[in-house]
C-alpha cells in the first residue's frame, strides 16, 4: 500500500523570539491507504496544528509534508485550493455548514467547486446523503436538524468528492453519546470501505473506535501503536 | 481543473443579497438615488438649455440689433458726440453697395402707454413704430390678416398689429381684425395678429402693439432719436459680414474712430445664443456634478455592506476555502455581489429617472439624453466593482485557518 501521508520532521512555530509558541517541535509519521487514524493528545499538545498541516489549511515553519507524493510547500494558493477540494473532505467539531443552504446543496458544495454538472452533483450528492442516512432530509436547512443530523451531512459533503482522506477534527466533540455513537459508526463504514480516514480527539472511545492510535504531548510524538482490527 | 460555473457563482451572489432583504434593499436605494439624479438632474439641465434656445431661435438667428449706448444723460461716460441712432442712420444701413450683407434695416420707435376698446384695457410691454422690412428682420410673421405697406408708413395711417398676449386682454376670443382700439388717444384699426413667440424670463414677447413709425413719431413719442434699428443679414451664415458692415456704416455715420468711445453696441442673436448656451451648459454641468456625488456615496454605501458582509460571513469563507473554493471563486462571488447590489440600484434608477423626467421640474420640462442614461447605468456596474473590489479581495485573501477561527 502506497503512503498517503508522509510527514517528516515537521515544526511549527507561531510567534517569533520570546514570545514563540512552538506547537509542533519535529514529528514525523507516514499514513498508508485505508488506515483509520486516531491522533490523540491533551489541548495544547498540538494536534490542532497537525490536523491544520494535515489539511493544507496551514504550512509547517521547517520539515516536509507530501500527500500522495506531492510537496505541499512547493503549491500555491491555488493549487493548495485543488488538494483541498479533491484530495480532503474536512469533518469540524461545529459542524461548519453553510447557514441557509439546504443540506443537498451543502453536500453539492466540493462538487460546485470542482466544476462538475449539476445534474452529476444533484446525483452524487443524493447518494452521499443516502450513505448517511439522510436522504429524506436534503431540502432542510441547518437549523432545521440535530447536531448528530449535522454532522451527517458534513459527513456526506466529506464523501461526496471522494478524498484520499477524510480529516476529522472532534466530530464527536459537540455530540450526545447516541449521536457519537452513529457518527464513529459511520466512520468506519467510510473506512471499510477503503477510504483513509484520520480523526482528531481527545476521547478515549473515539480513538478505541480506529486501528491505529498516535499520541502527541507538547509537540511531538510520544505513542503510536496499531490494533489489529 | 474545471473552475466553478459562473451560473453557480451567480447563484451564491444572489443568495448572499436575499438572505439580507433590508439591507441589500437600502444598499440598492442608495445607487438608485445617486443614479436617477444624474439622469433627472442633467435632463433639467438640457431641458432648459433647449428652452432658452428655443427662445433665441423664435427671435431670429440672422437678426442683429443696433442699440443706442452711452444716451440718455445719466451714462458716465456720456459721449459728446453722442447723438443718438437717426433715420439717416437706418437708410445708411440699407445701402446695398456699402453693406452687402445686410437684408434690410428697419428703425424701431417704442413708446408706452396703454390701449383701450371700450371700457377693457391693456397695456402692452412693448408699442413699436416701424417699417414693414421690420417683420421679416425681427422673424415676428403676422398669423392672422395682414401686414402694413410702404404706403401706409409714408402717409401714417392709423393701423396697428397687435400680439396675441394684447389681442386676448382687449377681445379675449373674440376676432380683432377691423376692429378699432385706441392706443394713448390715437384710434387704430387693427389689420393683423402676430404669431404667438412665447415668454422668455418677464419679457411677454406677444404683449406687443405694432404700428407705422410715422404714426407713432406724430402723436405718440415725437421725431427725436430712435430706440433701436433691427438689422438682418442675407442669411445666417452672413450674420458676422453683416455686423461688420453694421459697424463699420455706424462708426462711419457717428464719426467713431476707436470702439471704446462707441456710443452704440451692435448685438446679434447668435452671440445671446452662444452666452445663453454656454450659461445652461454650466448650469448642466453643475447639476451633473451634484448628481455624481451621490452616485459616490451610493458607491460608498456599497462599500460598507460589503465590508459588513465579508465579516458577517468570513467563518462561511473560510468553510468554503476548506472545502476546496479557489481564491478566484470567493473574489468573483463578493464581486458579482456587489455589481448586482449596483447594477439593480443602476436599474431600478433609470427607470425611475425617467419616469420623473416625464414631469415638468421647476418649471423646466426635463429633456432625458440618451447618454446620460448610459453614462449613469454604466458607472453604476463599474461603481461596484470599484466599491466591492476591496472587501471582496479582502474577503478571498482570507487564510482558511484564520477564517475558520473566526467566530
Amino acid at each position: 500500500m502506497s503512503a498517503v501521508v508522509e510527514v517528516s520532521n515537521v515544526t511549527k512555530v507561531y510567534g517569533a523570539g520570546e514570545t514563540a509558541v512552538h506547537a509542533l517541535r519535529g514529528i514525523s509519521l507516514s499514513i498508508e491507504q485505508g488506515e483509520f487514524v486516531a491522533i490523540m493528545g491533551a489541548s495544547g499538545s498540538g494536534k490542532s496544528t497537525l490536523m491544520n498541516i494535515l489539511g493544507c489549511l496551514d504550512i509547517p515553519t521547517e520539515g516536509e509534508y507530501r500527500i500522495r507524493d506531492l510537496d505541499v510547500a512547493e503549491l500555491d494558493e491555488e493549487q493548495l485550493s485543488v488538494v483541498r477540494s479533491q484530495l480532503i473532505g474536512f469533518v469540524f467539531q461545529s459542524f461548519n455548514l453553510i447557514p441557509r443552504t439546504s443540506a443537498l446543496s451543502n453536500v453539492e458544495l466540493p462538487l460546485a467547486y470542482q466544476g462538475l454538472s449539476r445534474n452529476e452533483r444533484r446525483d452524487r450528492a443524493q447518494k452521499a446523503l443516502a450513505a448517511v442516512g439522510l436522504s429524506d432530509r436534503g431540502s432542510h436547512e441547518p437549523h432545521e436538524l440535530s447536531g448528530g443530523q449535522q454532522q451527517r451531512v458534513a459527513i456526506a459533503r466529506a464523501l461526496v468528492t471522494r478524498p484520499a482522506m477524510v480529516l476529522a477534527d472532534e466530530p464527536t466533540g459537540a455530540l450526545d453519546t447516541q449521536s457519537t455513537k452513529e457518527i464513529l459508526e459511520l466512520l468506519h463504514q467510510i473506512n471499510a470501505t477503503g477510504s483513509t480516514v484520520i480523526v482528531i480527539t481527545h476521547e478515549e472511545e473515539v480513538a478505541r473506535a480506529a486501528k491505529r492510535m498516535i499520541r502527541l504531548r507538547d509537540g511531538l510524538v510520544v505513542e503510536d501503536v496499531k490494533w489489529a482490527a | 481543473m474545471g473552475g466553478l460555473g459562473f451560473r453557480e457563482i451567480w447563484r451564491f451572489a444572489w443568495r448572499g443579497i436575499a438572505a439580507n432583504r433590508l439591507r441589500s434593499s437600502l444598499t440598492v436605494l442608495g445607487v438608485l438615488i445617486g443614479v436617477s439624479s444624474v439622469i433627472v438632474l442633467t435632463a433639467v439641465g438640457n431641458g432648459s438649455a433647449i428652452s432658452v434656445k428655443q427662445g433665441i431661435e423664435k427671435l431670429g438667428t440672422n437678426s442683429i440689433l443696433v442699440m443706442r449706448m452711452g444716451g440718455g444723460g445719466f451714462s458716465r461716460n456720456q459721449n459728446s458726440n453722442s447723438k443718438g441712432l437717426t433715420m439717416s442712420d437706418v437708410n445708411a444701413l440699407n445701402d446695398k453697395e456699402k453693406a452687402p450683407h445686410v437684408k434690410a434695416a428697419a428703425p424701431i420707435l417704442t413708446a408706452t402707454g396703454s390701449c383701450t376698446i371700450g371700457n377693457i384695457s391693456s397695456t402692452p410691454q412693448n408699442m413699436t413704430g416701424t417699417w414693414p422690412s421690420y417683420f421679416e428682420a425681427a422673424n415676428s410673421p403676422v398669423d392672422k390678416g395682414s401686414y402694413f405697406t410702404n404706403d401706409d408708413v409714408s402717409v401714417g395711417r392709423p393701423v396697428a398689429i397687435i400680439g396675441t398676449t394684447v389681442a386676448k386682454e382687449l377681445f379675449d376670443t373674440d376676432s380683432p381684425l377691423d376692429q378699432v382700439i385706441r392706443c394713448n388717444g390715437v384710434s387704430l384699426n387693427v389689420i393683423g395678429v402676430m404669431k404667438s413667440k412665447g415668454t422668455t424670463g418677464f419679457q411677454d414677447a406677444d404683449s406687443i402693439v405694432i404700428m407705422p413709425i410715422t404714426l407713432v413719431q406724430r402723436s405718440m413719442s415725437g421725431y427725436g432719436s430712435l430706440s433701436q434699428i433691427q438689422v438682418e443679414a442675407t442669411d445666417s451664415k452672413s450674420t458676422q459680414d453683416a455686423m461688420d458692415e453694421v459697424t463699420s456704416i455706424m462708426n462711419t455715420q457717428h464719426k467713431i474712430k476707436t470702439s471704446a468711445s462707441a456710443d452704440y453696441r451692435v448685438l446679434n442673436q447668435a452671440s445671446l445664443l452662444q452666452s445663453s448656451s454656454d450659461s445652461s451648459h454650466t448650469l448642466t454641468v453643475l447639476l451633473a456634478a451634484i448628481a455624481a456625488i451621490s452616485l459616490l456615496v451610493g458607491g460608498i454605501g456599497i462599500t460598507n455592506i460589503m465590508l459588513v458582509s465579508v465579516t458577517e460571513r468570513t467563518r462561511e469563507i473560510g468553510i468554503r476555502k476548506a472545502i476546496g473554493a479557489p481564491k478566484s471563486a470567493i473574489l468573483s462571488q463578493f464581486l458579482i455581489e456587489a455589481t448586482l447590489l449596483s447594477l439593480l440600484g443602476g436599474i431600478s434608477g433609470v427607470l425611475l429617472g425617467v419616469g420623473i423626467s416625464h414631469f415638468k421640474v421647476l418649471g423646466v420640462q426635463p429633456v432625458v439624453s440618451l447618454s446620460s442614461v448610459l453614462l449613469a447605468f454604466l458607472v453604476s456596474a463599474f461603481v461596484g466593482l470599484l466599491f466591492g473590489g476591496w472587501p471582496a479581495n479582502r474577503a478571498a485573501s482570507l487564510r482558511p485557518i484564520e477564517a475558520l477561527r473566526h467566530e
